[in-house]
């Protein structure tokens, strides 16, 4: 087993090592430009990118016309809200956005916030799930369009998707749905799930960093969006810029892997994930699962270990690369915006630790873990006055703390 | 972020972990900090009422990895020191002995107002306790 052993596979994953020959041709030989039309160099790149659009469009059930190729998750987000607000603005003038979205979200929202377009951020319940009511009831005639995530990046929460699908059907508004943490892990079909725009990137498939995709809808309805930059009009007129052939190629050979293999992986990655779950649960006390288990990633394993706190476990398992939500680990020193929209408390979201579980992962590495993590929270315990109050009979919500 | 190697030792080896009698006369108690917040510093020094001299700290820090440090390396510096010497101990020894980058400032400062409170303590208490003697 090699050290340090890499368990975050929801903020990146690695490149699978097939990915990287079926990009290799495309970054030394094959190096032509897809929009040149009048030579070999650039019908062979042109081939390879439409061979990568059809193997996207395949595992999200879709026409491979309706695939647009950006730089990423961020871009694709950005191009699809910005894009939706700008092009139906005779509509209305109203978003529907949940509060645990990814950044790349709210950030576009409060942006367009600042422009004009009303923006309402739907809470979610204790499991982190959107109330289906809430949606139907904020939705109004000026209603342009909803964007909700497929899965949560922090605690892996999969959202009732399909049925929000129905809802923005039912009432003629367009679906959005970054789906980065999905695509690849779970089976998601833009048809059965009534998705009218979705984001996908590579870098969380195994393929490489720099490139993604937005599906944008072609009929029933047809949806338009308004370019986000100038140029050479690509990508049906939405996204200019010379496409990245090689990022594209990787995308589309992670795609198809990812869909091959996806049964599979889905077995292997939640035996692994329930294994952890098992091994801690078995051998520390006070310990909490955020969000639901029911509707969850596979790969997912998102916990609190009451009374240590987040970032100094992180320094005790520094051979384990794993995130905390504790202020601590952030820039902002605010806790996870996502575990406190669930309604955990800030105590709580100080002491949690994701584990994103990848195709790369061994048993022997998450038995590892496990130890190490029981080792240390001990440890932390033992230093922690919180947990020497606890086992007091202290009840902690009852004291007088001196907050700075 | 990467942490010094003061840092990093202090958290591998933390000095004078413990709880002391809250209720001994010459013990002073501070407890600063909110759960909330991510951390919660308790530290805790033992007079002896004669000669003011602090004899033994003892802390428990429920935080980073720099707030146990800072904690950690407060009860080294409070050991053998008197209770008005001890007052002198100010946050920004702490940053520079620890290297501290500028997040973390404020663990340094929750370690002096767990220092000064469980002074406060102590004196609060030895003030009653003189007080019920006479």
């Amino acid at each position: 087993m090699k050290l340090p052993i890499y368990l975050d596979n929801h903020a990146t994953t690695p490149l699978d090592p097939r990915v990287l020959d079926a990009m290799m041709p495309y970054l030394t030989e094959h190096f032509g430009n897809a929009a040149s039309r009048n030579h070999a160099f650039g019908w062979a790149a042109e081939e390879a990118v439409e061979k990568a659009r059809k193997q996207i469009a395949s595992l999200i059930g879709a026409n491979s016309k309706e695939i647009i190729f950006t730089s990423g998750a961020t871009e694709s987000n950005n191009l699809a809200i910005k894009g939706v607000a700008q092009m139906y603005a005779e509509k209305g003038n109203h978003i529907i956005t949940a509060a645990t979205e990814h950044k790349a979200v709210l950030d576009t929202c409060k942006h367009l916030e600042k422009e004009g377009i009303r923006i309402t951020y739907l809470p979610v319940m204790g499991d982190g799930r959107i109330d289906l009511d809430m949606l139907r009831e904020a939705i109004t005639d000026k209603t342009i369009l909803v964007s909700i995530m497929y899965a949560n990046n922090e605690m892996g929460v999969i959202q009732p998707v399909a049925e929000i699908g129905k809802i923005c059907k039912e009432r003629g508004i367009l679906f959005h749905c970054d789906a980065v943490q999905a695509v690849g892990k779970i089976p998601v079909n833009v048809i059965t799930d009534g998705i009218d725009i979705m984001s996908i990137t590579a870098h969380k498939l195994y393929g490489p960093k720099g490139v993604g995709a937005l599906y944008v809808r072609r009929r029933n309805p047809r949806v338009q969006l308004t370019a986000q930059m100038d140029g050479g009009g690509h990508e049906r007129g939405m996204r200019s810029g010379t496409l990245n052939v090689p990022g594209i190629v990787g995308l589309g050979a992670a795609c198809e892997i990812a869909q091959k293999e996806m049964p599979q992986e889905i077995a292997r990655a939640s035996a692994l994930r329930d294994r952890l779950r098992a091994k801690l649960e078995a051998n520390l006390e006070e310990t909490y699962i955020n969000g639901s288990l029911e509707h969850r990633l596979p790969h997912n394993l998102n916990m609190s270990f009451a009374y240590v706190e987040g970032e100094s476990l992180l320094m005790g398992i520094n051979d384990i690369a794993v995130s905390s939500g504790s202020a601590c680990t952030s820039a902002t020193l605010e806790p996870s915006y996502v575990l406190k929209a669930m309604g955990l408390g800030d105590d709580l979201a100080h002491t949690s630790i994701r584990f994103g579980i990848g195709r790369f992962n061994t048993e022997e590495e998450i038995d590892y873990t496990a130890e190490k993590m029981i080792q240390v929270v001990n440890k932390l315990r033992e230093l922690s006055p919180l947990w020497e109050m606890f086992k007091d009979g202290v009840d902690l919500s009852k004291v007088q703390w001196t907050a700075h | 972020m990467a942490y010094s190697d003061k840092v990093v030792d202090h958290y591998n080896n933390p000095r004078n972990v413990g709880s002391m009698d809250k209720a001994d006369p010459n013990v002073g108690t501070g407890m600063v900090g909110a759960p909330e917040c991510g951390d919660v510093m308790k530290l805790q020094i033992k007079v002896n009422p004669a000669t003011h001299i602090i004899e033994d700290a003892k802390f428990k820090t429920f935080g980073c990895g720099s707030a146990i440090a800072s904690s950690s390396l407060a009860t080294e510096w409070l050991k053998g020191k008197t209770v008005d010497e001890a007052l002198d101990i100010k946050n920004t020894d702490i940053v520079n002995e620890l290297a501290l980058p500028p997040v973390k400032i404020h663990c340094s400062v929750l370690a002096e107002d767990a220092i000064k409170a469980a002074i406060s303590d102590y004196k609060a208490k030895s003030t009653v306790e003189t007080a019920v003697t006479a």
